[in-house]
């Protein structure tokens, strides 16, 4: 963004001549450049203005049904009936947010007897859905992590994860992470990556169901980097935005978290409830802070809410009412575990359904990767070029990276999915 | 296994004060304690009162099975926002019909005050901007300070606003600073019921007001969290607003939906930006979208919705109205009350100021030894400033409030 000369500066103010008339004042806002559209939410927007009835969106990751619709929940629609009877009143929430969310949002990550929860050794505050909780988390590091600047993104990462850290003051860094050879885990070049990283960075991680490559390390990985990580001593932020919907087991897609736990590390953590409860616009989420011990956590307690009275001063209620209700009424969290399952196998379902299209209309290249990838994504491997065809060709809608959304996929479009990427990479 | 140390000391902050005013409050097992702090309705009953036609709404939506939770756009609801605007432009907006008003839907009055400051901070005078002063009245909100320090703006400065002495405003003042403000200085507005103090400006005072901010190309930036709890009429308080259109300013104007539609916990706010034509706003609106999603992506929808269908049905928005005139006229049955039981007291000083006030909350004049007393002798809680929220009171507590206050004032010094 090039500065302004003061003279132009002036000029553009419109320097007032007498006049009430709007018209003849210049505005305030003619230097303001045009911001370009969302990279993933952008993709939506295209596809909404696409007329071709077989269109097919795969960009932004929100879980569709096998007919395509967007998926209420059953556990949510009685959390939300049980809710309605209660008849509750709108009060402020305290900065913090929901007390029973914090601590249910708390231990579905940490699993319910780990030690941190018992020792009160950390601090969950309510967000304004990962995004939210990523912001306040940069924030509170950007304030307190004075030592070091500097955060390591997994190459690639979310892609809005760069503005986020970088406008709350952090510097962006990568470690290797996604091999285009293999469309899997470059191990190798992320251990060699992380053996560089100066001691005190931040490290962010996702926990499982990495976005956007859907490549996870194997357990004997993690466990390879965390002591890598300790040998550094790196502070690690792990992103956990899908925990469930990797391998539809909640405890098995945390593992990494509570390994790392296990094992020292005072991590910061972001969840989202968005995806796994299919919450997304009520905007449900949690960032925590494992710290040395309870009277650390109160500290930092105080400083989280300095940190977001200034942004929104308190979260949104109903989102986190309705997760709150779920994970602590036994018959609907028992319900939700099986419907995130089942959300999660349809999607595991989807990927086998592609590779075996793909193969029926006659491709020969390798397309493992798509079966072998984990979550809600898929690193397809296609190029921008062959992306532009899929979307101007087949109206297929997807992010310029080759990332698709495969809770987008039905049986219904898998074929002509299959044929549109077969087309472009023949 | 000792945790390896990656934190910096976090220390200690200091808690928001109207928050440990109500978290004492609640601690508190006296039984004639009374809550005069945080900015919330209660009936009087001294219970919060969730609105009639909220409750109708919320069924409405309940038995829609077409509603789902899907994301909003990242700017949030269009009926929401564009319906939000209208109540503070005015359906018949000349700037509305000449299609230069937008809006973001924001999580409550501090998310729109968020935006709009994140935004000036990026694109007003300049870019990535530190250095423009941003005004706030002396005395105001506490939060705006910090919204706008946050937002990255260093010098953020009082302008006279309150004049103790003579409990009404400080009109020579606040003119005196407008025409001293350098100029493009950020100047934040309370639209109607001026919190702390109940104090507005009246119409003759907004136009001198407008006249040297014009002439001194001063940013308007209104903070309109009251609208409809002032006068109980959403029109008349949305006057000084429409007044600044009318007169050819872009204007960003920070609404809340917390007191007026009760929704305090959903968080529903909208930004609305009045600019010089559409051409600029497109290009503001599309840095707003930018601004928004590094902060929350998209807001929540629930309130949204709720606000929305309320405002868009001509019935329920007539149901609404009446609401909160509800509201407003049992504030203003409160502030007629006390201030004739202290007359009836004979307590010392003038207390006219408790009825010429107006909105939600009251700045008594009590000092800060007197408040002290009030809190610890008599458990009834406000701000340290003085401030009392008239919504507190009720037909029950209003003598033993009177009462209190005359002790205060004629015992403490």
């Amino acid at each position: 963004m090039l500065p302004l000369k003061p003279a132009d500066r002036a000029s553009s103010r419109g320097t007032y001549h007498g006049c009430s008339c709007p018209f003849c004042c210049s505005s305030w806002w003619s230097e303001v450049q045009m911001g370009p559209p969302d990279p993933i939410l952008g993709v939506t927007e295209a596809f909404k203005r696409d007329t071709n009835p077989k269109k097919i969106n795969l960009g932004v990751g929100a879980y569709r049904d096998d007919q395509g619709k967007p998926y209420v929940l059953n556990c949510v629609r009685k959390a939300e009936a049980q809710i309605a009877t209660k008849k509750l009143d709108k009060e402020y929430l305290t900065i913090g947010g929901l007390a029973e969310f914090n601590k249910a949002c708390a231990q579905l990550a940490l699993g319910p007897d780990n030690e941190v929860l018992k020792s009160g050794r950390s601090i969950t505050v309510q967000t304004i859905s990962g995004t939210g909780s990523l912001r306040v988390g940069a924030n509170f590091l950007s304030r307190f992590h004075t030592v070091a600047k500097d955060v390591y993104l997994p190459k690639p990462s979310w892609g809005n994860h760069t503005p986020i850290f970088r406008d709350a003051g952090m510097q962006l860094k990568a470690y290797s992470y996604y091999d285009p050879k293999t469309c899997g885990f470059d191990f190798k070049g992320a251990l060699d990556d992380i053996l560089k990283i100066p001691e005190k960075s931040v490290i962010m991680l996702h926990a499982c169901a990495h976005n956007p490559t859907g490549v996870d390390p194997r357990p004997e990985q993690w466990k390879e980097i965390s002591a890598l990580v300790k040998k550094r001593n790196l502070l690690v932020f792990f992103d956990m935005a899908y925990q469930g919907f990797a391998s539809g087991d909640i405890d098995r897609d945390a593992w990494a978290v509570r390994y790392f736990i296990e094992q020292g590390h005072n991590v910061v953590l972001s969840q989202s409830f968005a995806k796994n409860m299919g919450l997304y616009g009520e905007r449900v989420g949690g960032f925590t802070v494992v710290c040395k011990d309870a009277e650390e956590a109160k500290r930092v307690e105080s400083q989280l809410k300095i940190l977001i009275r200034p942004i929104y001063s308190n979260p949104p209620m109903n989102g986190a009412r309705i997760a709150s209700t779920i994970l602590n009424t036994p018959e609907l969290y028992k319900e939700w575990l099986v419907e995130v399952k089942d959300m999660a196998t349809r999607i595991i379902r989807m990927r086998e359904e592609l590779v075996g299209n793909l193969k029926k209309e006659g491709s020969t290249l390798n397309w493992q990767h798509v079966t072998d990838q984990i979550g809600m994504f898929c690193f397809t491997g296609l190029k921008p070029d062959q992306v532009e065809r899929l979307t101007k060709e087949f109206s297929v809608y997807m992010t310029k990276d080759g990332r698709i959304s495969m809770a987008g996929v039905t049986s219904g479009n898998v074929g002509y999915l299959a044929h549109g990427i077969h087309t472009v990479t023949k | 296994v000792a945790p390896p140390s990656g934190k910096t000391e976090v220390p200690q902050a200091a808690p928001v004060a109207v928050f440990k005013l109500t978290a004492d409050f609640r601690d508190d097992k006296d039984p004639n304690k009374v809550n005069l702090g945080v900015g919330a309705y209660r009936t009087d009953e001294g219970q919060p009162w969730v609105l009639p036609v909220v409750r109708k709404v919320e069924k409405i939506i309940a038995d829609d099975h077409s509603l789902n939770h899907e994301y909003l756009p990242i700017l949030g609801l269009p009926e929401f926002r564009s319906s939000s605007s209208k109540i503070a432009l005015g359906e018949d907006s000349p700037a509305i019909l000449e299609n230069r008003v937008g809006a973001v839907q924001c999580l409550g009055g501090t998310g729109a005050l968020k935006i709009g400051a994140e935004f000036l901070h990026r694109w007003h005078n300049g870019q990535d901007n530190t250095k423009t002063p941003v005004y706030v009245s002396a005395p105001t909100w506490e939060n705006h300070n910090a919204v706008f320090a946050n937002a990255g703006f260093e010098d953020v400065r009082p302008y006279k606003y309150w004049d103790a002495e003579k409990r009404g405003l400080d009109l020579s003042g606040f003119l005196s600073d407008l025409e001293s403000a350098p100029e493009h200085s950020i100047f934040v507005l309370h639209a109607c019921a001026h919190n702390p103090t109940g104090t507005d400006p009246s119409q003759d005072e907004w136009k001198q007001v407008a006249e040297v901010m014009k002439r001194r190309n001063l940013f308007v930036f209104f903070d309109s969290a009251y609208q409809g709890f002032a006068s109980g009429c959403l029109d008349k308080d949305a006057w000084a607003v429409r007044y600044f259109v009318s007169q050819g300013f872009e204007i960003f104007c920070a609404q809340s939906f917390s007191k007026n539609f009760g929704l305090y916990n959903e968080r529903v706010g909208n930004l609305t930006i009045v600019a010089k034509d559409n051409e600029n706003l497109t290009r503001v609106l599309s840095q707003m979208e930018k601004i928004v999603r590094i902060t929350w992506s998209n807001p929540p929808s629930q309130g949204a919705r709720l606000v929305s269908i309320t405002l868009n049905d001509p019935e329920l928005f007539a149901e609404w109205k009446d609401n909160v005139k509800t509201m407003a006229d049992r504030v203003l049955l409160m502030r007629a009350q006390l201030k004739a039981k202290l007359q009836a007291l004979g307590t010392p000083g003038t207390w006219e100021h408790i009825t010429e006030q107006i909105g939600m909350f009251s700045f008594t004049g009590l000092n800060p030894q007197q408040v002290q007393y009030m809190v610890k002798q008599k458990h009834i809680y406000l701000m340290a400033s003085g401030r009392i929220n008239m919504c507190g009171l009720t037909t029950k507590n209003i003598d033993y409030v009177a009462e209190s206050i005359h002790e205060a004032v004629t015992t403490v010094q």
